[in-house]
């Protein structure tokens, strides 16, 4: 079981002391490995990857339940920033760039990430990330506040892989993006894992980009893992077509007045 | 109208004025890191220069000695006040931490009157004192060096955060605490860091206001007028707090001499009631403040 960079088992989440929207979710990373997590608005990824980077106290929420292992050590135990200097990088949802920081000051900001580590320090990790982005580099010295939506989800990005991470959470890269942004952002982030090693968790709304880009999928429901198996196998099965990637049920127009299609649909829901 | 006169007023109304926006961009400081209204500003200053008073006149240390342990003695104090009593509340409903605020200000003069009695004393003076004269505008020295030390120090604190790589994680805690933690950035200590400082630099201003016009336990006071310009700034704004503190400043000493003592305040809380009927979040401020 050495080789799991991650390993989330049976975790609850609730938030205010009230609200339970993890309820028993177990998922893995392999080593150098790409695992999308996909599943609808509310069904709680961005929730499982806040509780893996433990950013859950910043929102009033709590892990109540389970265990999560980065590297073979229980997460709880360390603090986010620790978790980081660890390896392991989390690309919030929405970018969350500095935005009154330029470019540059972005990534002096992020090589905090490699702080009392031998490997990585120095300016090689601005290189590095010059490299994956020569965007950035143009403008390195501009405000990020003033940045195109794609440029900011590569500062995000890069800010991520300054910190040379084992394990990287990507929460919906492609938010707001162009298909054409999208698709760029989604190569880069293909090669940062082939060449960099970096582990990676995917959450997605683009279930058709993320499953092609994965080595194993997993689909979420209210809280818990309703399937999961190889891209090739959750693009075979008929509810993940339907629901997920829009092109199953033989393609002729569905509508919610249709109660077999109502039933399955709530079988995904309860 | 006697120009040379309207001149030597404005020197030192900005004299006063360097003094609000060096203990005012202690107030931003903290704001911008942590959130916190803290009204105990002036009672930190106070302190600070007590601390002074207690090195130099009760043990009888050397001047620049009682300095250098005035301000590491305030960075502590700081440091300490964050770390034991603002940051159990951090993440509570802002205008609870605001009110401990202003306990920890009270419990802050009843101790340095425990230690030191309420009455008044002066400090030793350690400025020159050779007259200071502009053009043929006159300048009191002691209002002419306060003012000098604290141009220095502000631009020392701004070159720092704009280039210190500490400044850079400073600014990015403010900009979005969140983000922060994922970057590695120790967020807890960059708010020991903020509070820190920002001790160093009330504590600093205190000295300075002290060796102008002596030390008291009320001295605090001085932080509400702060209160005012870092307002008519903007909460978040160095800049603001800087143009406002000048602005400040000369106007109270316009008022005090061609309208009389009493008008200081009134001229200054008339222009705190303009901007935030114009402009409630100041002049240079973000527009989405929290409400309190």
């Amino acid at each position: 079981m050495t080789d799991n960079v991650l390993e989330i088992s049976n975790i609850e989440v609730v938030y205010n002391h009230t609200v339970q929207v993890l309820r028993g979710l177990s998922l893995t990373v392999p080593r150098s490995r790409i695992v999308a997590l996909l599943g609808s608005n509310g069904a709680g990824k961005s929730t499982t990857l806040k509780a893996t980077s433990n950013l859950l106290s910043l929102e009033n929420g709590a892990l109540s339940a389970g265990r999560i292992s980065f590297n073979g050590e229980d997460t709880a135990r360390q603090t986010p920033h620790g978790l980081v200097r660890n390896g392991l990088c989390h690309v919030m949802e929405g970018r969350r760039v500095f935005e009154d920081l330029t470019v540059e000051e972005n990534l002096t900001a992020a090589s905090y990430a490699v702080t009392g580590r031998s490997d990585g320090g120095g300016n090689g990790g601005y290189d590095l990330v010059y490299e994956y982005f020569p965007r950035l580099h143009e403008r390195r010295r501009a405000q990020a506040g003033y940045l195109s939506g794609g440029e900011q989800q590569m500062l995000a990005i890069g800010r991520a892989l300054l910190g040379r991470p084992k394990l990287m959470l990507l929460d919906e890269p492609s938010l707001g993006l162009s298909p054409v942004l999208v698709e760029d952002i989604f190569t880069i982030i293909a090669r940062i894992n082939r060449e960099q090693q970096v582990a990676m968790l995917l959450v997605e709304q683009n279930a058709n980009v993320a499953l092609a880009l994965a080595d194993y999928g997993y689909i979420m429901e209210s809280g818990r893992v309703v399937i999961d198996g190889t891209p090739e196998r959750l693009m075979a099965d008929d509810d993940v077509r339907e629901f997920y990637l829009g092109t199953g049920g033989g393609g002729e127009a569905r509508s919610y007045r249709d109660v077999k299609h109502y039933k399955r649909r709530k079988r995904w829901l309860s | 109208m006697d120009w040379l006169f309207f001149f030597e007023i404005t020197l030192a109304g900005l004299g006063t004025g360097g003094l609000y926006a060096l203990t005012a961009i202690a107030f931003v400081l903290i704001y911008k890191a942590t959130r916190v209204i803290n009204l105990a500003i002036g009672e930190m200053l106070m302190v600070g220069a007590y601390l002074f008073f207690g090195a130099a006149v009760g043990w009888a240390l050397p001047w620049w000695l009682a300095i250098i342990l005035a301000l590491l003695g305030g960075g502590a104090l700081g440091m300490v006040l964050e770390r034991g009593v603002i940051r159990p509340l951090l993440g509570e409903n802002p205008i609870s931490v605001f009110m401990v605020t202003i306990g920890l200000g009270s419990i802050l003069i009843g101790m340095v009157e425990l230690i030191w009695t309420a009455n008044p004393r002066s400090l030793p003076n350690f400025f020159p004192t050779d007259p200071i004269f502009i053009g043929e505008a006159f300048l009191a020295p002691k209002t002419f060096w306060s003012f000098v030390v604290a141009a220095v120090v502000i631009a020392v604190f701004l070159l720092l955060f704009r280039f210190w790589r500490g400044g850079v994680a400073l600014r990015a805690t403010a900009s979005d605490q969140g983000a922060a933690y994922s970057m590695g950035i120790n967020v807890p200590a960059v708010y020991s860091l903020a509070w820190g400082l920002a001790g160093v630099i009330a504590a600093g201003a205190g000295i300075l206001l002290g060796s102008i016009g002596g030390i008291s336990s009320d001295m605090g006071l001085f932080g509400l007028t702060v209160l005012v310009v870092v307002i008519v700034g903007g909460l978040d704004s160095v800049l603001g707090a800087l143009l406002a503190g000048l602005l400040i400043g000369w106007m109270e000493s316009m008022a005090g001499v061609y309208l009389g003592g009493e008008y200081e305040h009134l001229v200054t809380f008339i222009l705190l009631m303009v901007v935030l009927l114009f402009r409630p979040w100041g002049l240079f401020g973000t527009r989405e403040i929290e409400r309190l």
